[in-house]
C-alpha cells in the first residue's frame, strides 16, 4: 500500500457530527456512513489500493456541492472528488479521514446548442452519455477514452482524458468551452462559457486535467462536432517494431493524419486474436490499425495512398476494410485488448507514458529486456500517432512479490519513457500511483511551483491531497 | 529604458535575480511588435526575449518543434514550410496594425495567445503550446509540458503561461505541434448576406461533416477594403476548406449544395483563399481605422446583436470571424466607447487590442475577474512572481 499521511485525529473523533452535519446539507440517501455501503466507495480503477473513506456525499445540485465544500471547509474536512471510479491512476482513492463528494447523481444534460455547436452537462454525465444526447442530429462528442461507457465528463476534465481519436480532435482540454466549479470554501465559479478564448489567465486550461487538486467541476460546457461522412479501417502489420514505426514516420511525413493510428506489438496482437478472433496476422511482429474519415471517396483516396506507403515496407499482411463491419472487426481485437490480457494473466497494470514516436523500436526494445529481467509478460498497445504507449504488465495479485515486481518494472518503464524525452502520463493522470515518480519528470524547484499553484486555489490542501505531488513534510502535513 | 536581451536562459535568471533584488519590475516582450496591446507597463528596465532565438528541434515525423521565444514567426513558418507542414492555430501578425515593422516572436504569440481564422475548427496557439520553459519572478527555471504530443503529468502550466502576457514567468523555449500543410485551399463565397442570415450560414457550414477552417462574415464596408473581396462589391460570408485538393473541390461542391438556401455560392481559388483569409486573420480591414480596436469573443449565435448594439453605441465598425463568435470592433477611443463594448460582451469576453495609451491605463483591458476569481488570480500571481516584477500591470491595474 502506498503511504499516506497520517489520518487527521480530530475529524476520525468528530465523525458523527460530520455525518450529521452532512446529511443536514444533502437530505435522503445522499450521504453515507455506513461500513457495507462505503465498501464500494474504497478504490477506483486502480483496485490495488484500497481505504474506506469516513463517509459518502452525493449532492445532487451545484448549491448542495457549495454547501458541501464550504461545511468541510469549515470543519477541517479533506474531501476526495469522485466521478465514475474508473481513474486508472488511483485518482479518487479515499483517505480515512476524507469525505469522497460523488458527483453521479448529476447526471443530467442543461442545454445543447446544435447552432453554435455546443452542450452544457453536469458532471457526472458519462462520456457516451453526451454523443448519444446529440447524435440523433449527427453530432458526437469528441475525446472517447476506452472507459467512455462508463466515466463520467467531471472525471475526463480533471484526468484531461484522450482516447484513440485524439491524433485528430485532440484530448479534453481542446474540446472544452466552459466549467462551473466550487472552490474548496465552497464558492461557485463559472469559467468561459460558450464563447472562445477568454482573456485573462487560461483557467480553464489549468482545472482540466488538475486532478482534482484546485476546485470541484459540478458543470462542462463542451464542444460537439458533427460527425464525419463515414469512417473505415485499414490493418498494416510489419517484420519487426522498427519497421511498423518507419512506416508510421512515413505516414504522417506524407501529409496524411489518419483520425487513429494504433500500434501492437506481438504479445498483444497474439492475445488480442486468441480472445477476439479479429483474424489478425500471428506471423507478424508489429501491426498498425489506421482509420481515415470521409465520404467514400475520400476514404478511398486517404486508404489508397495510405496502402502505397505501407507496401514500402514490406508488409507481411495489408488488409483495407471495405465496409463498416469489416472496419468493426479490424477494431474488435484492439478494442478487447484490456479483456484479452485480463484472459491470459489473472492481473495486470496498465502503464500510461508518452514518448517521443522516433524512439518507439529503441524503448519496445528495452521493454522487451525489462520483461525477460522480471520475468512478467508484457504486452504493448501504443497510440503511435501521438506517443502514447500503453504496456500491460501482467502478475499475479495472489503473490505480493509478484505485484512487487510488476510495480517495479511499471516504473522501470516510466522512468524510460522520461529518459528518452517523453513523460510519466499521456492520459490516465498521476493519481497516486505516479505521485512518487514525479521526481523523475520535475525538479524540486517545479514541484514547488505546481504546489503554490495548488495552495493558491486550496491553501489548507484539503482537496484530493496525498495525490499527484510526493508526500513533502511541511506540506502535506500541514494539511 | 535600457534593454536586457539575454541570449540564454541564464541570463534571463541573472536579469530576474538583478531586478527583484533591485527591487525594479520588468517589462517583458519579445520585440515588442505587440506592446500597444492591453495595458502599458511601469517598468524600470526591459528584459528582451529576441536574444533567446533558434530553432532546436524539428521532427516533422513527430509533429513537433522547440524554439527559443525570440525565434521570429516568420522564421517557424519557413521551417515548417520547407517540410510541408504548418503552424496549427495561424496565428496573426499585427505589424500593419500597430504600424510597426519589427518582426513578431514565437514567445509573443505564446505569451498572448493569438489565433487566427482556423482556431474555430483546430484550436487556439494555446492547444498546440506541448512544452515551456520559464523563469518565474523568483529566478527559477520551471518546465512544463515536454516535446511530446500527449502529456498529463502534473498541473498544466503550460497552458497557465501561454496567454499571460509574460505576467507570470518569462518563457525561454517552447515546444508547439505542428501539422502537415493542406495541399489546396478553397473558399466559398455568399453575397450580401445580413449579418443574422450570415452566421446563420456560417453555422449550417461549421455544423457540417466538411471540416470547415475559417467561418467569416465582412460588411460591405470591410470587404471593400480586401483586394480580392471588394469586385463582390457587397457583404461576404466566407467558408473556406483546406485540405488535399479531391477533397476540397468534393466538399466545396457539397457546401454549395448545402447552403443554396442563402444564395449562389461564388468560389474562390487557392490563391484568392490564402489572400483572403490572410486579411482575415491580420484584421486587415481595420488597418486604416482611426481610434481603438477591440476583440470580442462570444457565443456565435450572439455576434451579430453585439455587433447591431456597437453600431448604435458609436457607429462601430466590425466584422466577424469564428462563426460569428469573434468581432472584431473598431470605434472611438474613449472610455465611453469602451464601456459599450463591455456591456455588449456580456457573458463573452473582450480585449482591448489598440488603443491609445491614456485609454489603456484608464481602463479594464480585459473582463474583470469577481471577488473570488480575483482572489486566486492574486494567489497566483504571487505563487510564480510574489515580488511583483513580471510586467507588473499589463494585464489589469495594480495586478
Amino acid at each position: 500500500m502506498i503511504a499516506q499521511p497520517e489520518p487527521k485525529q480530530d475529524v476520525l473523533a468528530k465523525r458523527d457530527s460530520i455525518v450529521a452535519g452532512l446529511r443536514a446539507l444533502v437530505p435522503g440517501s445522499g450521504v453515507i456512513a455506513e461500513a457495507i455501503r462505503l465498501k464500494p466507495y474504497e478504490t477506483d480503477g486502480l483496485s490495488a489500493y484500497r481505504q474506506i473513506p469516513l463517509a459518502v456525499v452525493l449532492p445532487e445540485t451545484t448549491e448542495q456541492v457549495a454547501a458541501v465544500m464550504a461545511f468541510c471547509h469549515r470543519e477541517g474536512v479533506r474531501v476526495v472528488p469522485r466521478g465514475a471510479g474508473t481513474s486508472l491512476s488511483g485518482g479518487a482513492l479515499p483517505m480515512a479521514d476524507a469525505v469522497v463528494l460523488g458527483l453521479m447523481r448529476m447526471n443530467r444534460i442543461l442545454d445543447i446548442d446544435y447552432g453554435d455547436r455546443c452542450a452544457v452537462v453536469q458532471a457526472g454525465v458519462t462520456n457516451i452519455g453526451i454523443t448519444q444526447a446529440v447524435q440523433a442530429e449527427g453530432f458526437f462528442y469528441a475525446p472517447d477514452p476506452s472507459s467512455q461507457l462508463a466515466c463520467m465528463i467531471g472525471g475526463n476534465v480533471n484526468m484531461n482524458s484522450g482516447g484513440a481519436h485524439c491524433l485528430r480532435y485532440g484530448v479534453t482540454a481542446n474540446n472544452l468551452l466552459g466549467l462551473r466549479v466550487v472552490t474548496v470554501a465552497g464558492e461557485v465559479l463559472d469559467i468561459g462559457g460558450a464563447h472562445l478564448d477568454a482573456a485573462g489567465y487560461d483557467w480553464l486550461g489549468l482545472l482540466t486535467g488538475s486532478e482534482g487538486q484546485l476546485a470541484v467541476v459540478t458543470e462542462v460546457t463542451v464542444r460537439i462536432l458533427r460527425s464525419p461522412e463515414g469512417a473505415r479501417a485499414m490493418l498494416a502489420a510489419f517484420k519487426s517494431n522498427e519497421i511498423a514505426g518507419a512506416c508510421v514516420d512515413a505516414i504522417i511525413g506524407s501529409g496524411i493524419i489518419p483520425v487513429a493510428l494504433e500500434f501492437m506489438d506481438r504479445p498483444a496482437i497474439h492475445a488480442c486474436e486468441a480472445f477476439a478472433h479479429a483474424g489478425y496476422p500471428l506471423d507478424a511482429e508489429a501491426m498498425l490499425i489506421i482509420e481515415v474519415e470521409g465520404s467514400i471517396t475520400e476514404q478511398d483516396y486517404y486508404l489508397d495512398r495510405i496502402r502505397e506507403i505501407c507496401n514500402r515496407f514490406d508488409p507481411v499482411s495489408l488488409k483495407v476494410s471495405q465496409s463498416a463491419e469489416e472496419s468493426l472487426a479490424i477494431w474488435k481485437g484492439r478494442k478487447g485488448a484490456f479483456g484479452a490480457v485480463g484472459r491470459i494473466s489473472p492481473d495486470y497494470l496498465c502503464m500510461d507514458g508518452t514518448i517521443p514516436t522516433s524512439r518507439l523500436a529503441d524503448v519496445l526494445g528495452r521493454i522487451g529486456e525489462m520483461s525477460a529481467a522480471y520475468g512478467l509478460q508484457v504486452a504493448n498497445i501504443f497510440h503511435a500517432g501521438d506517443g502514447n504507449l500503453h504496456p500491460l504488465i501482467m502478475f499475479d495479485a495472489n503473490d505480493p512479490a509478484s505485484f512487487r515486481k510488476a510495480e517495479d518494472f511499471g516504473a522501470d518503464i516510466l522512468k524510460l519513457c522520461v529518459e528518452v524525452g517523453g513523460c510519466l502520463t499521456g492520459e490516465h493522470g498521476v493519481g497516486v500511483e505516479k505521485r512518487d515518480l514525479m521526481g523523475v519528470q520535475f525538479s524540486e524547484i517545479e514541484l514547488d511551483q505546481q504546489r503554490r499553484v495548488k495552495s493558491a486555489f486550496d491553501p489548507g490542501w484539503l482537496l484530493n491531497p496525498s495525490k499527484v505531488f510526493p508526500l513533502k513534510p511541511g506540506v502535506a502535513a500541514a494539511a | 529604458m535600457s534593454i536586457i536581451a539575454p541570449t540564454d536562459i541564464d541570463g534571463v535568471v541573472a536579469a530576474i535575480e538583478a531586478a527583484r533584488d533591485a527591487r525594479t519590475p520588468l517589462a517583458v516582450r519579445g520585440n515588442g511588435s505587440k506592446d500597444g496591446l492591453l495595458r502599458p507597463v511601469q517598468a524600470g528596465q526591459t528584459l528582451s526575449t529576441a536574444g533567446l532565438a533558434g530553432i532546436s528541434l524539428y521532427s516533422p515525423q513527430e509533429l513537433i518543434l522547440t524554439a527559443g521565444a525570440g525565434t521570429t514567426m516568420a522564421e517557424i513558418a519557413a521551417a515548417v514550410a520547407a517540410k510541408g507542414q504548418h503552424v496549427i492555430a495561424e496565428p496573426p501578425d499585427f505589424s500593419a496594425l500597430y504600424g510597426t515593422a519589427v518582426p513578431q516572436t514565437l514567445g509573443g504569440v505564446v505569451a498572448a495567445n493569438l489565433s487566427g481564422p482556423r482556431r474555430v475548427m483546430w484550436g487556439a496557439t494555446r492547444d498546440h503550446v506541448m512544452g515551456v520553459v520559464a523563469v518565474n519572478g523568483r529566478g527559477e527555471r520551471i518546465h512544463s509540458g515536454g516535446r511530446v504530443l500527449k502529456n498529463v503529468t502534473g498541473l498544466d502550466l503550460c497552458k497557465l503561461l501561454t496567454g499571460s502576457f509574460g505576467t507570470l514567468a518569462v518563457i525561454t523555449d517552447i515546444s508547439l505541434k505542428v501539422l502537415p500543410a493542406p495541399e489546396r485551399r478553397g473558399t466559398l463565397v455568399l453575397k450580401g448576406l445580413s449579418p443574422e442570415r450570415a452566421v446563420a450560414a456560417l453555422s449550417r457550414a461549421l455544423g457540417s461533416p466538411y471540416a470547415v477552417s475559417g467561418a467569416a462574415y465582412l460588411p460591405a464596408a470591410m470587404a471593400a477594403r480586401v483586394p480580392v473581396l471588394a469586385w463582390f462589391g457587397d457583404s461576404v460570408t466566407l467558408v473556406r476548406i483546406e485540405d488535399f485538393a479531391p477533397a476540397v473541390a468534393y466538399r466545396m461542391e457539397r457546401l454549395k449544395a448545402d447552403l443554396a438556401e442563402f444564395g449562389a455560392a461564388e468560389l474562390l481559388d487557392d490563391g484568392a483563399s490564402v489572400a483572403a483569409w490572410a486579411s482575415v486573420r491580420d484584421v486587415a480591414p481595420m488597418v486604416a481605422e482611426q481610434g481603438a480596436i477591440w476583440r470580442v469573443s462570444v457565443r456565435p449565435s450572439a455576434g451579430p446583436a453585439v455587433a447591431a448594439a456597437l453600431e448604435r453605441a458609436f457607429g462601430a465598425a466590425w466584422f466577424m470571424d469564428w462563426g460569428g463568435g469573434l468581432l472584431w470592433v473598431a470605434g472611438p477611443a474613449t472610455e465611453e466607447a469602451h464601456d459599450a463594448v463591455i456591456r455588449a460582451a456580456g457573458v463573452g469576453t473582450f480585449m482591448l487590442v489598440r488603443a491609445p495609451e491614456a485609454l489603456r491605463a484608464a481602463v479594464a483591458v480585459v473582463p474583470a475577474e469577481n471577488a473570488v476569481l480575483s482572489r486566486i488570480s492574486r494567489n497566483v500571481k504571487s505563487a510564480f512572481d510574489p515580488d511583483g516584477i513580471l510586467n507588473p500591470g499589463r494585464l489589469v491595474a495594480g495586478g
